[in-house]
């Protein structure tokens, strides 16, 4: 069995240190090493976004990085989006809007949207259609999640305004 | 009650689960952990069609880190008898054939053998160091090629079945049927135009984003404990329980959270595998599939040829149809050729109608039910046949379907006679949408139109109720929640106890803890054990009543409940109140519904869509897009949206992108995410839905299941828009840009 490698990153603002095999990707170690079930698998190669999280300021889908290149990273998961038992605006907008239905999809969707209103915080429809492209729901029809990001994004702007 | 009184029904509260699925925390059958884990692999058939002549797992269990290895030989050979898998009955050597291949591998992906080890990356190699002996034989992958004479037999002791009765002749078609009404060719000798077309569509899968999972234990005590992703945790518990020959009674099934089945998590592959490892290892052992696992081995729906001719009248009035439908059932017969034979007509009133039903056998992955199974393969034929006659008779095509809608008393091919539907409303609500009179826009568009029916099932559903001295109530049910259906049903409980949709705490429990509860499908949930639900709150109700008059020392006829407050004279009492009095007038009050309601009402849904398509390319683009779709009463209007929205997004997948790719010789060739085409948020716009509400008379609120009508109409309401834009009919499915270009340039030459 190849041997283990220790890897040191910060998760969700806290230090976090663990062992992987170098063959296991960083959704494997997230799931089965440290625990955080909240990214989700459906693929295994990229396709569907359900195991995206944040590495530093990169949105990637964890299935398609390793665990060993994770060291000395920055990652954010879904279960990092809420702030302490307060729901993030997204979070809140995702529930206000039924922009689920199973629910498999949501993790990787919130994380990819919110990447999306840090970086513009006023995009349009065809953005954030363009934007979540990498993510897919099969339940929804993307309606329902389309408005819910509108929404968060507007809500933030009162706030601001 | 009447409808202006309801106060939860028709509201939008919070899905009661919502916090858990947008914060990561609740738990799918994959994020499932328990101490001793070992990881289970499937090895699946390289070949669509093949005897397997040896297996040799010698080198496979010397790998360091395997603890089992196993094949079909492993399960008991119990006698072969009929069992239900959740849509009805099958034969026992069916299902443990389509678990693990005995004999002959009958499609690519087909299971073979499983291995049990300390990691999954370990349960892998070791599944590749098993060794295969195959003899390849010729395959039959679609239905007019497994049909034909001569052609490779899948099931050597398959006799065909002829209007109820076997033939004795061996061969591909499992079954043929036929329904009668009328007089055919009368009916066709009274028309003034009559048009048949051929149709072809594609097998294709229902895409959940969750692949299956399961784990299992079987413990020391004889019990099997399993931890899975399922529409139906009873349907797991008994097709486990037959294929290991134990008592249901030993097996309990706890259902995890689903991401998703759309019908595809009916069937059982991986349950009874998982716990015959734990048997062999004494641990627990979970399995996986990966995506080309799902894509390969389980699910699809039915590819089909389908032949439709309708007749009809210069006034538009349909005076006969017929139709051919030879479904792919994939290796095992069962190919939801049968419902699509009951929905092909089924938003008509034609007095003169035959249907032909074939379910054949084909060297695919066995097929399961997809929303509305079988239906929009149908209706895609019918819905572009109705649209010619309308061309050809210069008459507006909802006009025309309005003219010829089916209504209360119409009687189907198959039997049945409606009861209060909703045809008409549907298409009087697609004829009132702005959409429907609005410009197009431009060059190379054009708008199209389509209906379909989904019957809709009831089936048996359980359900308690216990109400909390706080004045809150826990319900327990056992419906696997696909798309928000805790609520719905938590709601209807709430309505009849008036409180709070939000007092309401529902939990989908495991299969010791509830009552039988029929699978998650045929838009059952939120009707069948919504009713539970119903008859569980009256029975709580019934008892509270018991409780005031105790106290009040009256008789309980006397007390009246309204809204959450119990009166009787000038005397009342809270629902809060009372529940913190339960102590004292008698202990708990627990409330049980259980139900196998008749009265399911059927949906009607309807579409309208504008599509542009480039002339250079053969590039269909949606521009706009309304879903129409009687709901009876929509329980919470959000997630019926939600429902109609994704059934939409599906049927355009289905029209547009989504097919199994084969190759000659049964290999799937796009069995990824990235080359089977599922709508991405960029290909869609926003999907407007328009809620009809015809209620159901056999509910106590009205509802009709809506889960399913609204995948029908899409691909036959986008051939129409096609047409209009550039001129051509599409008779296959998925009308992708070489499809769309080959019609275009056919047309010019």
């Amino acid at each position: 069995m190849p041997a283990k490698v220790r890897v040191q990153t910060i998760i969700n603002g806290e230090p976090q240190e663990f062992l992987c095999e170098p063959r296991q990707s960083l959704l494997e170690c997230l799931r089965d090493v440290v625990g955080l079930t909240g990214t989700k698998e459906g693929c295994n190669d990229g396709n569907c976004g359900a195991c995206t999280v944040m590495l530093d300021d990169r949105v990637v889908t964890s299935c398609l990085v390793l665990g060993v290149e994770a060291e000395g990273c920055r990652i954010t998961t879904i279960e990092g989006i809420a702030m302490g038992s307060e729901l993030h605006p997204l979070q809140r907008s995702f529930l206000e809007n039924a922009a689920l239905q199973c629910g498999i999809c949501t993790p990787g969707f919130i994380v990819a949207a919110k990447a999306l209103l840090d970086h513009d915080p006023n995009p349009s429809e065809e953005q954030i259609r363009l934007w979540l492209a990498n993510n897919l729901c099969r339940c929804t029809g993307y309606d329902k999640i389309i408005r819910a990001v509108q929404q968060a994004a507007a809500q933030a702007q009162e706030v601001r305004a | 009650m009447k409808a202006q009184e309801y106060s939860v029904v028709g509201t939008r509260p919070i899905r009661h689960d919502g916090a858990d699925k947008v914060t990561g925390r609740a738990l799918y059958g994959a994020d499932f952990q328990m101490a001793g884990l070992l990881y289970g692999h499937i090895l699946r058939s390289p070949h669509a069609h093949a005897r397997i002549r040896r297996i040799d797992t010698t080198k496979a269990e010397k790998l360091p880190g395997v603890k089992a290895v196993l094949t079909a030989a492993d399960f008991p050979q119990a006698p072969d008898r009929l069992v239900d898998l959740g849509e009805g009955d099958t034969p026992l050597s069916y299902a443990r054939g389509n678990v693990l291949a005995s004999g002959k591998a009958l499609y690519r992906g087909h299971a073979v053998a499983a291995v049990a080890a300390s990691s999954a990356h370990i349960a892998e190699e070791a599944a590749g160091l098993i060794e295969v002996d195959y003899e390849v034989l010729s395959c039959a992958l679609t239905a007019p090629e497994a049909m034909r004479e001569g052609a490779p037999i899948i099931h050597e002791d398959l006799k065909t079945k002829e209007f109820g009765e076997s033939t004795g002749r061996v061969s591909n078609v499992a079954e043929h049927f036929r329904h009668v009404m009328g007089d055919i060719e009368a009916g066709f000798a009274e028309a003034e135009v009559v048009v048949e077309r051929e149709f072809h569509t594609a097998t294709v899968h229902q895409g959940y984003i969750e692949p299956h999972n399961a784990t299992a234990l079987w413990n020391t005590d004889g019990r099997i404990l399993i931890w899975c992703s399922t529409q139906g945790s009873f349907v797991v518990r008994d097709v486990t329980a037959c294929l290991l020959d134990v008592p249901v009674s030993r097996v309990r099934v706890t259902p995890m959270e689903i991401g998703g089945g759309f019908g595809g998590k009916i069937p059982v592959y991986l349950e009874p595998v998982a716990a015959l490892l734990s048997k062999k290892t004494g641990h627990p052992v979970k399995i996986l599939m990966s995506r080309k696992d799902v894509f390969e081995g389980t699910g699809p729906t039915p590819g089909s040829y389908i032949k439709v001719k309708i007749g009809a009248r210069k006034d538009g009035h349909i005076t006969a149809a017929q139709a051919y439908l030879a479904y792919e059932a994939g290796a095992y017969p069962g190919s939801m050729v049968a419902p699509g034979a009951m929905c092909v007509f089924a938003a008509y009133d034609i007095a003169n109608v035959v249907i032909d039903g074939f379910d054949v056998v084909v060297n695919k992955p066995s097929t399961a039910a997809y929303r509305a199974p079988g239906a929009t393969n149908a209706a895609f034929a019918t819905e572009t046949v109705v649209d010619e006659i309308a061309e050809k008779l210069g008459i507006d095509p909802l006009d025309l379907r309005l003219k010829n809608a089916a209504k209360e008393g119409t009687r189907r091919a198959d039997g049945p006679k409606y009861r209060r539907i909703g045809c008409v409303e549907v298409i009087e609500a697609m004829k009132k949408h702005p959409h429907y009179a609005a410009p197009l826009g431009g060059p190379n568009r054009g708008r199209g139109v389509a209906v379909g029916f989904w019957f809709n099932v009831g089936l048996p559903s359980s359900c308690t109720i216990s109400v909390n001295a706080d004045g809150t109530v826990n319900l327990v049910e056992g419906s696997t929640d696909i798309g928000g259906t805790r609520t719905s049903i938590a709601m209807q409980a709430a309505e009849v106890l008036g409180i709070p949709a939000e007092d309401v705490r529902p939990t989908v429990v495991d299969t010791d803890s509830v009552g039988f509860t029929a699978v998650t499908g045929g838009s059952r949930v939120t009707f069948a054990t919504g009713w539970a639900a119903y008859e569980a709150a009256q029975d709580v109700m019934r008892q509270l009543k018991e409780r005031v008059a105790k106290l009040w020392e009256t008789d309980a006829a006397s007390v009246t409940a309204d809204h959450g407050v119990f009166r009787s004279g000038d005397k009342s009492m809270t629902f809060r109140e009372l529940a913190a009095k339960l102590d004292q007038t008698g202990g708990p009050v627990v409330g049980s519904g259980a139900v196998n309601p008749r009265g399911v009402g059927g949906s009607f849904s309807g579409n309208i869509v504008d599509v542009e398509v480039d002339p250079e390319t053969g590039k269909v683009t949606i521009l706009r897009f309304t879903a129409v779709q009687d709901a009876g009463r929509a329980i919470h209007p959000s997630y019926v949206e939600g429902q109609m929205q994704g059934g939409s997004a599906q049927g355009i997948g289905w029209a547009l992108n989504e097919e199994y790719y084969m190759n000659r010789d049964g290999t799937m060739m796009n069995s990824s995410l990235l080359d089977y085409r599922m709508p991405t948020a960029l290909d869609l716009p926003m999907i407007d839905t328009v809620i009809v509400e015809v209620p159901n008379p056999g509910h106590p609120f009205g509802a009709r299941g809506v889960g399913e009508a609204n995948i029908i109409p899409p691909p036959g309401a986008i051939a129409n828009a096609i047409h209009r834009a550039v001129g051509v009919r599409m008779r296959r499915l998925p009308m992708n840009p070489p499809a769309v270009m080959e019609a275009i340039w056919s047309q010019r030459d």
